[in-house]
């Protein structure tokens, strides 16, 4: 099965770069509930297979909705359980809702590393 | 039972400290959306794009002063916490409506000095409305809200069902608290009006 590795709508850009290892999400994403998010988590899923590390840089994401963290939730679970992955989520300190939610998702994966830059 | 009150005068269930703030004093925006007209995927963007409307006109009135541990001033903090928290609130009541009731959603966002209050009304079938009045019960006896968000975390990443994350974001990320008010519809047999007050301190 060929992975698509871009996702690009009016509102949001979803990109794997295999060379960085890392999956950049951008824009604004407010899916209409956590199934809409399958071709996002496909996406994130796909970076899994590259590599032992695996990098979602989330710092130009001005928006998710709680659904998308839902989306979240499971791909941080899905890592959790395969054991062998080291995953970094790459936030910015300028950007509201990942002040708020994205520390939450350590209790899900301890050794999730959350970077933040301004 | 300090915060669960039951006002069976109006055969009304009221949850939490339901103030409707008046409108004569407080700046205030009503939105109202149909939704059972037009293209659905559209309308979904539509509530998007409105609750970002709110977040800017609201943040408007704050300052660009820097606040306290935050690299976000308080006018960016202060709409990053509408647009969140108004799009939650209209995607809930996009999800609990009943469409063949035709009947309106409604967002108010109210502006007291350092209070905003959002109230959004929208009709929903009995059962539901009866699901919803069990999360929201479940949320105002939980002696530990993160223990129940992590829960529900876990929950929303097994795939398993409804995790009503958008509520426990609100109240975990962003200290909204809640009350609700739920009242059965006078004009269709079977339906409730939910009526959800958020206030959020900035």
């Amino acid at each position: 099965m060929e992975t698509v590795s871009t996702i690009q709508t009016e509102d949001f850009t979803a990109h794997y770069d295999p060379t960085e290892n890392t999956v950049f999400l951008k824009g604004f994403l407010r899916l209409n509930g956590i199934e809409a998010y399958q071709p996002v988590m496909d996406l994130l899923l796909s970076a899994l297979d590259q590599a032992p590390a695996c990098i979602v840089d989330l710092s130009g994401l001005e928006f998710l909705n709680s659904s998308g963290i839902s989306m979240l939730s499971m791909f941080v679970v899905r890592v959790r359980d395969r054991g062998d992955i080291a995953l970094t989520f790459r936030g910015s300190n300028q950007v509201l809702w990942q002040t708020r939610s994205l520390k939450n998702l350590k209790r899900l994966m301890p050794t999730l590393t959350i970077e933040f830059a301004d | 039972m300090s915060e669960l009150t039951m006002n069976t005068a109006m055969d009304a269930l009221v949850f939490g400290d339901f103030q409707i703030p008046h409108s004569e004093n407080n700046e205030y925006l009503t939105l109202q959306f149909s939704p059972s007209f037009g293209p659905r995927q559209k309308r979904w963007r539509n509530y998007g794009l409105s609750a970002d409307f709110l977040g800017d006109y609201f943040a408007a009135f704050f300052p660009g002063t820097a606040l306290p541990d935050s690299a976000i001033n308080q006018q960016d903090t202060v709409k990053g916490a509408i647009s969140y928290i108004a799009n939650e609130l209209l995607e809930n009541a996009i999800k609990y409506t009943d469409e063949s009731l035709v009947t309106p959603i409604s967002i108010s966002l109210y502006l007291q000095e350092d209070l905003i209050t959002f109230r959004v009304v929208n009709h929903a079938n009995e059962s539901t409305a009866n699901s919803y009045i069990d999360f929201v019960q479940r949320i105002i006896t939980a002696e530990d809200i993160d223990a129940l968000y992590t829960a529900q975390l876990e929950k929303a990443a097994l795939g398993e069902g409804q995790s009503s994350m958008g509520l426990l974001t609100m109240i975990g990320d962003y200290q909204a608290q809640f009350a609700w008010r739920f009242t059965p519809d006078p004009s269709h047999h079977g339906a409730m009006v939910v009526d959800v007050l958020a206030y959020l301190k900035v």
